[in-house]
């Protein structure tokens, strides 16, 4: 970690922030000594594991308070952040790929149990076969289970997104977990210049964690969780959804004094937009391919196509207002996953079933082209999102409103043709080549 | 209302209870079946442990008949985990009232930690946390282990814990196949004793037993570090006989050597009660048929499996240089000088055997 300088910009002096090169793990990891988090549990998985090695270190050097454990599978791993936070620790856990599915169970008991812990998913492939890369079906696996989603594409983000996830999370009117995604590689372990703010600054945007009534403890002698069966299990499921759908008010009230706050963050919580104010087109992905769809942009521009870009940053609470009012009247949308959901909607990703669905109260929807690229850690290039940019286009030409999904980047046929359907009518004739 | 003082004396000297406290920590609300004696163990334990106690339970009989919505019987907070997580959800909640006493975000005092699981959340699924959570020495837990022999709350299904040849919904008795359970049970707390040299205290007890299982649990809790209990229990549904022999059943299997009391402070191993009587040859071992024939799970052995079983139980208590603990019977300086207990063909009361008489199911 390198310090450039201690930053006191002109009518700021009293921010004490500074500025530092760091990876997007090693951001997390200052937002969480920030935090003064409590209990954190680790098992190795990359490309996440490198916050809990930062974390340990800030730990070992006395920098930080907390107790660091080491479990031994991801299962245990969640569940004593579970068990921590239900004692009133703020806990802290996290994990990619296959090791985010070895803990399945745990996570989805941390949601119905209403526990605001939050976990980094360092977004990985599933395996087999086996790849560190980036995917993000890993975080996806949990969408409709009641955790807050959140994709961040730079390492700045990280920092401001994991002081913003526990101030949601730990709010009496969410009390959800929240998950960060981060690119595996090209963020978790990508430098970039980051802004880290003042402890005291951060107390005042995140106060203490308080379960209230709900805290473990012999002074407060509750059975957590006994067995409900058909009795209350639905009010429970609805006091869950309920929570999710005001988790979108405290988002934008927690996002106002952020600004207030630490002087900067984004105009809006849910979307990051880039040059839409006139655009016809739009490309629309999550993540660091964003700032590839930023840069494709500029280019695209040159040539003088009206095209933006969006990003979209929470996933859960899907935001389904922003994108409706952002994409209403446009011409083309091309959705850009990466991850997949083989034998969905136009076998297209997740994100763009969710757009889909998103934009089917809408009159003049646009044409909607899904695409799923990058799987993997495979890099999405400048020119990938010209190419997608361009099928947009003709697609949208041809007035085509059912198109099913491209692979972009991707080697070989489309479909083994000894599979094709033709040629396997022709043997069973007697006429196989 | 604040808390009355527990009375029971510091174990961690002397590991005997003289004096257990009126109050009850586990009381009414469970829907547990009849004869149920791990409900039983659960009360032993809520009661020698006291009110400043945080207990979290696995999925299994002790949770799902435990603890209706609206009924819970438990008197100390108490909190679900999942039926892997007995050794994570301990971890866990003593890992944060550390973090939070130390940080001065609750006050400072002694809060014990128990995790409870059953023979299949605890031996089974759940074994690699019993493992992690006996090497964590920073923290004070107990884990405790109700045996009963199988995954008993699903619809009996055999777990590692159920005896050899037993009849679960899993292994049933065929026209072809007699026995299709074919693995011996595994002895879980020699397991840990074994390969955790830092865990500080090691118990294998009985529900037939209160006080030796109490004494075992507050010694545990009083020792504090990590401490691993378990219990013997007969289930009248998943051992098919009469809810009324239950306590019988577990005082039986103790004199037929089947289930050996024992416990390991700190690295010194000792027998108890019935099982040190039979260690030192003061007592003679019971047949295993006497506890076999009493139970519909053993209904279908043929006398050549009775005698497998006898066999087993032999072994362990002739060769084994630590009978019933671990399975070494030759070491590179000898074996070691150790009275027998030989079984006794027709030694048992026979008021006993009248009164356990209705299992025995051909």
């Amino acid at each position: 970690m390198t310090t450039i300088q201690e930053r006191a910009p002109a009518g700021r002096a009293e921010t004490g922030e500074r500025e530092e090169i760091i990876t997007g793990c090693d951001a997390v990891a200052q937002a969480l000594k920030l935090l003064d988090v409590d209990v954190l549990a680790g098992y190795p998985i990359r490309p996440y594991d490198s916050v809990m090695s930062t974390v340990s270190k800030l730990i070992a050097n006395g920098e930080m308070d907390a107790e660091f454990i080491v479990a031994e599978s991801e299962h245990s791993q969640f569940e004593i952040g579970k068990h921590a936070s239900l004692v009133g620790a703020r806990s802290f856990i996290g994990s990619s790929g296959v090791g985010w599915m070895y803990g399945m169970e745990a996570l989805v008991v941390t949601a119905s149990l209403r526990l605001p812990v939050v976990a980094l998913v360092g977004n990985r492939a599933l395996d087999d076969p086996g790849a560190f890369g980036v995917e993000h079906n890993d975080a996806m696996m949990v969408r409709d289970t009641g955790w807050l989603l959140y994709w961040v594409e730079t390492a700045q983000e990280a920092l401001d997104m994991t002081l913003m996830a526990y101030r949601v999370a730990e709010d009496k009117r969410v009390m959800l977990p929240c998950a960060l995604s981060m690119d595996g590689a090209f963020l978790t372990h990508s430098q970039h210049i980051v802004r880290v703010p003042d402890a005291g600054l951060v107390q005042r945007f995140v106060p203490p964690y308080d379960l209230g009534d709900r805290r473990f403890h012999p002074d407060n002698p509750i059975s957590v969780a006994p067995q409900f069966n058909e009795d209350w299990v639905m009010e429970a499921r609805r006091q869950s959804d309920a929570a999710m759908r005001r988790a979108r008010g405290v988002i934008t009230e927690a996002s106002a004094e952020f600004a207030q706050v630490f002087g900067r963050g984004p105009r809006d919580p849910f979307l990051d937009t880039y040059r839409m104010e006139d655009a016809e087109y739009a490309l629309i992905g999550m993540g660091t391919v964003g700032m590839v769809g930023k840069v494709a942009v500029d280019r695209l521009r040159e040539e003088g196509k009206k095209v933006g870009f969006v990003r979209v940053k929470w996933f859960r609470p899907f935001p389904q207002p922003e994108l409706r009012s952002l994409l209403r009247g446009l011409k083309g949308v091309g959705v850009v996953d990466r991850d997949y959901s083989f034998g969905s909607n136009s076998h297209g990703g997740v994100l763009y079933t969710e757009i889909a669905a998103a934009l089917f109260p809408e009159e003049r929807r646009p044409v909607l082209v899904p695409f799923i690229a990058g799987l993997g850690g495979r890099e999405v290039s400048v020119e990938n999102m010209a190419e997608m940019q361009d099928i947009v286009e003709q697609v949208t030409a041809r007035g085509e409103r059912d198109a099913t999904c491209r692979w972009i980047g991707v080697r070989g046929p489309e479909s083994d043709p000894r599979y094709d359907m033709d040629n396997l009518k022709a043997r069973a004739e007697g006429g196989a080549r | 209302m604040a808390a009355p003082e527990l009375t029971v004396p510091d174990l961690a000297i002397n590991r005997r209870l003289t004096v257990l406290p009126m109050q009850e920590f586990y009381t009414s609300g469970h829907r547990t079946c009849q004869g149920c004696e791990s409900a039983l163990v659960m009360r032993y334990m809520a009661k020698v442990a006291g009110p400043r106690t945080l207990v979290t339970g696995t999925t299994g009989c002790m949770y799902v008949a435990n603890t209706s919505y609206n009924s819970t019987p438990w008197a100390l907070p108490w909190a679900h985990t999942q039926l892997g997580s007995a050794g994570s959800s301990a971890i866990g909640t003593a890992a944060a009232l550390k973090a939070l006493m130390r940080k001065g975000k609750i006050p400072d005092e002694k809060i014990n930690v128990i995790a409870f699981c059953s023979d299949g959340g605890g031996g089974d699924m759940g074994l690699a946390t019993l493992s992690a959570a006996m090497q964590d020495t920073r923290y004070n837990l107990l884990i405790l282990l109700y045996d009963n022999e199988s995954y008993a709350n699903t619809d009996i299904q055999a777990s590692g814990m159920t005896p050899w040849g037993a009849v679960t919904a899993f292994t049933p008795s065929g026209q072809q196949k007699r026995i299709t359970h074919h693995r011996w049970k595994k002895n879980v707390p020699a397991l840990l004793m074994a390969g955790h040299p830092t865990g500080r205290y090691f118990a294998n007890t009985s529900s037939g037993f209160g006080m030796d299982l109490m004494e075992k649990v507050r010694t545990a809790l009083d020792i504090g570090g990590p401490t691993f209990v378990q219990t013997h229990d007969p289930c009248p549904k998943g051992w098919d006989y009469d809810p009324r022999k239950s306590h019988e059943l577990a005082v039986l299997a103790v004199e037929c050597g089947i289930t050996v009391l024992w416990d390991c402070l700190e690295g010194e191993l000792r027998y108890q009660g019935v099982t040190r009587q039979q260690v030192e040859g003061r007592l003679r071992r019971k047949p295993v048929a006497d506890y076999l024939r009493r139970q519909g799970r053993f209904a279908h052995f043929a006398d050549s499996d009775i005698d497998y079983f006898q066999a087993q139980i032999d072994e362990m208590w002739e060769e084994w240089i630590l009978p019933g603990v671990l399975r070494i019977k030759q070491t590179p300086f000898g074996t070691l000088p150790r009275s027998s207990s030989q079984p006794d063909a027709a030694g048992h009361a026979p008021e006993f055997a009248a009164a356990v008489g209705g299992g025995n199911r051909g």
